[in-house]
């Protein structure tokens, strides 16, 4: 016995040893990467869906690609040749290409992507090609503006929920906080004024400054834009407290629904703010990871009208410059007038079908959701499905629909949501018929859930609280429906 | 010069301290010179009178054979028709694990890059945003803000940005002279260790760039053994940036790190403590495509790294088109080959003709540059003020853009880094030349009496060079006197306007 706890002491001793020789960053797991959201994703690649060869395998949810418009692109290449092969006119470019690593980025690129972003935005805001810093991704782009507005220790308030990787991009390597800005379900998760506050005051009790707000517009997970009350009220709260505001816009080309994408440069012009500091702490990101559905190819940008922040980002984007052959090849891509607003009607019309075959789906197997109008994804209500309203009880279902649905699907909880059991499930990042087999398993799952569920309660009263609790409801969700805003 | 920046209004309060200091270390002199060159670049016909770049450390010597491949190898683009039934996946491929073929197509190649001798596993292969991102990504995994990396002197100017300006690790440099030809010793480094360990710094490891940049040399393989056992003994990293490894051209193989773990015995080497840092952008000329590598041998690293190369990952259109060009070994060898042989001419051309003008450099056998010593025409021996009156000089009168020691914290003054690979042979031969011009032009009145005394040369050959370098340095300080006059040499970050 002694020898085996001195052996373990030892090797325990070591261990600890060779992870002090290390960073902090190592072995903390501020990466975030220990989380269900994760997790799920492990478990897929162990035991792929495939239509021929594994049809029984696991369906992947948790993905928020946009698959649905490659051929569009693809049919573009085929008419651009030069586009393709590294040709201007004809001739080859490519030593120009092999060598450019100006942090600047390609001026016919940069011009590309603020007229594609003014277009989202129906032309009704400009954007300078000069303010636009480009990034590996938005990924890096919000971590470069993070090094940029934040000392370690300092905060940032995100509405929740909120995008798992915020916890890696934002505050890993930064040192910087999040601080959640509540959001309820009693009023379709929207940001109010007591919320905002309630967040500043909770951060200034840590003892953190607050140095600004970031949100995501159209939001991930909810799959919802931002209403005109709410961007007012974020640009009144960071003017009365000095402070700045990130809106990450990479799914400001998903919205689907009859409503126009409103972005925060929207309301600046509208509240005649341009021109003033309100507006030079308001920051943009933007990627082309979801609209044009190449989240490969690594393409962030940074937007700012602040011209200290983007010279320091400028400089810092030399840790993660996007590559001359993509930049090449979306300038010429984005610079296609004809292209860009075929394609971004047509992305629209695509997401808008497949959203509906999900929420329609989702409805036949007795479950609903919060109604979207942009994003690759529903926010699913399955708080009927919990046998207790715990985190625990959604963690339980959720291993039920990984492990014995076989459906990867992202948890609530992951996504720092306070109120147990809703689950975020994409739809845009498969085919038709692997949506209809998923919503299959889950209708299966649900009825065989409530026959199981009735079987094994024995006793009388708890079946009449069951029965009383799914009555309550459905009744819910029918006056839910009812009270929709316009708006959203 | 942090006031300079901070004087930004409201907003200038409440950026960082990281967005507002100088600490990116762009506003060195560094830059100057390409600022000039940028107002006013070499064309052969367009702008023949323009400033020829040689600051800028490129290979442009073997697109050419790249370029072809790409044209001979249509399927290896996911754009054109003969590849874009791939376009989708590629698109779609964000896992920070990367393409299989692509590290495989890396390991291949960085096995040949070091003729075979080693092998490297692609799981350990983790991408970064080119060594620019790799660098960054190893400090963030070895060491906290604080924390002290020693770097042998004279180091890539750079390193002051990618490895301290956002990790907040300081580098204490260990300072190489030029009396033993700038060669890195396990002694220097072990004074340098003890006095940063007696000032209460906490020494978290040792990284150099080999083969060298600025110098061009490689480090000798028993050094390189016994800079392991030291790191192993003393229980720190060891970071070697190879970026160079593949642009040796002459003398002795270069040796990997990597061959080193391999020869050393498991009681000499901690490979947990080894890390390389790779690119694709000198050896191959590709800087534009943004292909860094963080190659370590402790699992833990290799497990953060990856998580962090989230920040800067490989576009999946870049990795699919290396991964079928890099796996073609028939491409590989010619262009190793091919290359290697390239940067010999060239660098052989280079250094003949700087011998002409009576200018020598530090013996190398690698790297896009040479390590020139202009040493005997400063004003002042051994003064940094002369060196950058010298560099001015250089720029206005001689319009060349080259980089003065002082930029890469050299500790003697006189020395030049100059860039020979980033040019076509033209170019470099008007280099040449006006080099040559100018140093003859300013000791004509020396010539006439040299060849009046043939017979007496070789007896009087040492007088005479230092006679020529007297009057060099006399027409120099001319020339100097000129510059200081003249608005336009003064950039406003110049120290001479401090003195």
């Amino acid at each position: 016995l002694f020898f085996s706890l001195f052996f373990d002491h030892n090797l325990f001793d070591l261990k600890s040893e060779k992870m002090k020789q290390l960073s902090t960053k190592v072995t903390s797991n501020g990466h975030g990467q220990d989380s269900s959201y994760f997790l799920g994703w492990e478990e897929y690649e162990k035991n792929p869906y495939d239509e021929i060869k594994n049809p029984n395998g696991m369906i992947q949810m948790g993905l928020a690609e946009n698959q649905l418009c490659f051929d569009l692109i693809e049919s573009w290449l085929a008419k651009n040749p030069d586009a393709a092969s590294l040709k201007r006119n004809g001739q080859s470019i490519f030593k120009e290409l092999a060598l450019f690593q100006d942090y600047h980025g390609m001026p016919e690129f940069k011009k590309a992507m603020a007229e594609f972003m003014e277009e989202i935005r129906g032309n009704r805001v400009t954007f300078n090609p000069k303010k636009i810093v480009l990034a590996a991704g938005s990924t890096s782009a919000n971590e470069t503006l993070m090094f940029c507005l934040a000392e370690p220790g300092d905060a940032f308030l995100l509405p929740t929920p909120y995008y798992p990787g915020f916890d890696r991009d934002l505050k890993w390597r930064t040192g910087a906080e999040i601080v959640p800005i509540h959001c309820s379900s009693s009023n379709g998760f929207q940001i109010t004024e007591s919320a905002l506050q309630q967040a500043y005051q909770q951060a200034h009790k840590l003892g953190l400054k607050v140095k600004g707000v970031l949100v995501t517009n159209p939001s991930n997970p909810l799959g919802t834009a931002l209403t005109r009350r709410e961007l007012n009220l974020l640009v009144d709260f960071i003017t009365s407290k000095n402070i700045h505001l990130i809106s990450d816009e990479i799914y400001s080309g998903t919205m689907f629904g009859f409503e126009q994408f409103i972005s925060v440069m929207d309301v600046l012009k509208d509240k005649k703010l341009e021109n003033t500091d309100v507006t030079k702490r308001v920051h943009v990101v933007y990627s082309l990871s979801k609209d044009l559905g190449l989240p490969g190819f690594r393409v962030g940008a940074i937007y700012s009208n602040d011209d200290m922040i983007v010279s320091a980002a400028t400089k810092m984007s030399s840790f993660g410059l996007v590559s001359s052959q993509t930049q090449y090849l979306l300038s010429a891509l984005l610079s296609d007038k004809k292209f860009t607003s075929q394609y971004l009607e047509e992305n629209q019309k695509r997401l808008k079908s497949r959203q509906k075959r999900l929420v329609s789906g989702l409805e036949s197997a007795g479950i609903t959701c919060l109604r979207s109008n942009a994003g690759l994804f529903c926010w699913v209500d399955m708080r009927h499905l919990l046998d207790t309203n715990t985190f625990e009880a959604e963690l339980d279902l959720w291993k039920k629909i990984v492990y014995n649905v076989k459906l990867n699907i992202s948890p609530g909880s992951s996504c720092h949501c306070t109120e147990p059991g809703w689950f975020r499930v994409c739809f845009a990042n498969m085919s038709e018929d692997t949506l209809d087999l998923a919503l299959k398993r889950l209708k299966t799952f649900v009825e065989s859930t409530d026959c199981g569920r009735m079987i094994s309660r024995s006793s009388h009263e708890r079946l009449k609280s069951l029965r009383k609790k799914t009555v309550s409801n459905w009744v819910f969700r029918v006056s839910w429906s009812d009270r929709v805003p316009d708006e959203r | 010069m942090g006031s300079l920046i901070k004087s930004g209004g409201v907003s200038g309060a409440i950026l960082s301290r990281i967005a507002t200091n100088d600490q990116h270390g762009e506003n060195s002199e560094y830059f100057d010179g390409w600022k000039a060159y940028d107002k006013d670049p070499f064309h052969l016909s367009r702008n023949p009178h323009g400033i020829i770049q040689m600051g800028l450390a490129e290979n442009q010597l073997c697109l050419d054979l790249i370029k072809d491949w790409i044209k001979e190898n249509p399927k290896a683009s996911v754009c054109t028709p003969e590849g874009v039934y791939q376009f989708s996946d590629i698109a779609n491929f964000q896992d920070y694990h990367g393409l299989k073929e692509f590290r495989q197509a890396i390991a291949n190649f960085m096995g040949k890059a070091r003729g075979g001798r080693v092998t490297f596993d692609p799981e350990r292969i983790v991408m970064s945003g080119g060594a620019t991102g790799a660098n960054e990504t190893i400090m963030f995994c070895l060491a906290d803000p604080g924390d002290v990396f020693l770097v042998p002197s004279p180091y890539y100017a750079a390193f002051d940005r990618d490895l301290r300006w956002r990790t907040g690790v300081e580098i204490v440099p260990v300072h190489c002279s030029s009396s033993n030809n700038f060669k890195l010793t396990v002694e220097a480094v072990e004074w340098a260790y003890k006095k940063a360990v007696q000032s209460n710094k906490n020494v978290k490891g040792l990284l150099f760039t080999n083969p060298s940049n600025p110098l061009g040399t490689i480090l000798d393989k028993d050094t390189l053994k016994n800079l392991v056992r030291f790191v192993t003994r003393n229980n720190i990293h060891l970071v070697v940036d190879e970026i160079y490894a593949a642009t040796v051209f002459a003398g002795e193989n270069f040796a990997s790190v990597a061959e080193v773990v391999k020869d050393l015995d498991s009681s000499e080497v901690n490979v947990d403590l080894i890390h390389i840092v790779y690119s694709l952008s000198k050896d191959m000329g590709l800087p534009g495509f943004r292909v860094g590598i963080v190659y370590s041998y402790n699992d833990s690293v290799v497990s953060c790294a990856r998580k962090m190369s989230s920040f800067g990952l490989v576009s999946s259109q870049t990795q699919f088109m290396l991964a079928s060009m890099l796996s073609d070994d028939s491409f590989v060898d010619n262009f190793l080959m091919e290359s290697s042989k390239r940067l010999g001419i060239r660098h052989g051309v280079f250094t003949l003709g700087l011998k002409k003008a009576d200018i020598n450099c530090l013996i190398s056998t690698a790297g896009l540059f040479v390590w020139m010593d202009l040493r005997h025409l400063l004003r002042v021996r051994n003064s940094f003020e002369s060196e950058i009156e010298l560099w001015h000089i250089i720029i206005d009168k001689v319009k060349l853009n080259v980089s003065p020691g002082s930029s890469f914290q050299c500790t003697e003054p006189g020395w030049f880094r100059v860039c020979f690979a980033n040019m076509d042979d033209d170019t470099l031969h008007v280099a040449l030349r006006r080099i040559q011009d100018f140093v003859s032009k300013n000791s004509n009145k020396t010539a006439e009496k040299a060849s009046d005394n043939d017979q007496l040369i070789q007896n009087n050959n040492a007088k005479k060079q230092k006679w020529k370098q007297s009057n060099l340095r006399l027409s120099f300080r001319r020339l100097y006197e000129d510059g200081l006059s003249s608005p336009g040499i003064m950039s406003p970050h110049s120290p001479l306007l401090r003195t």
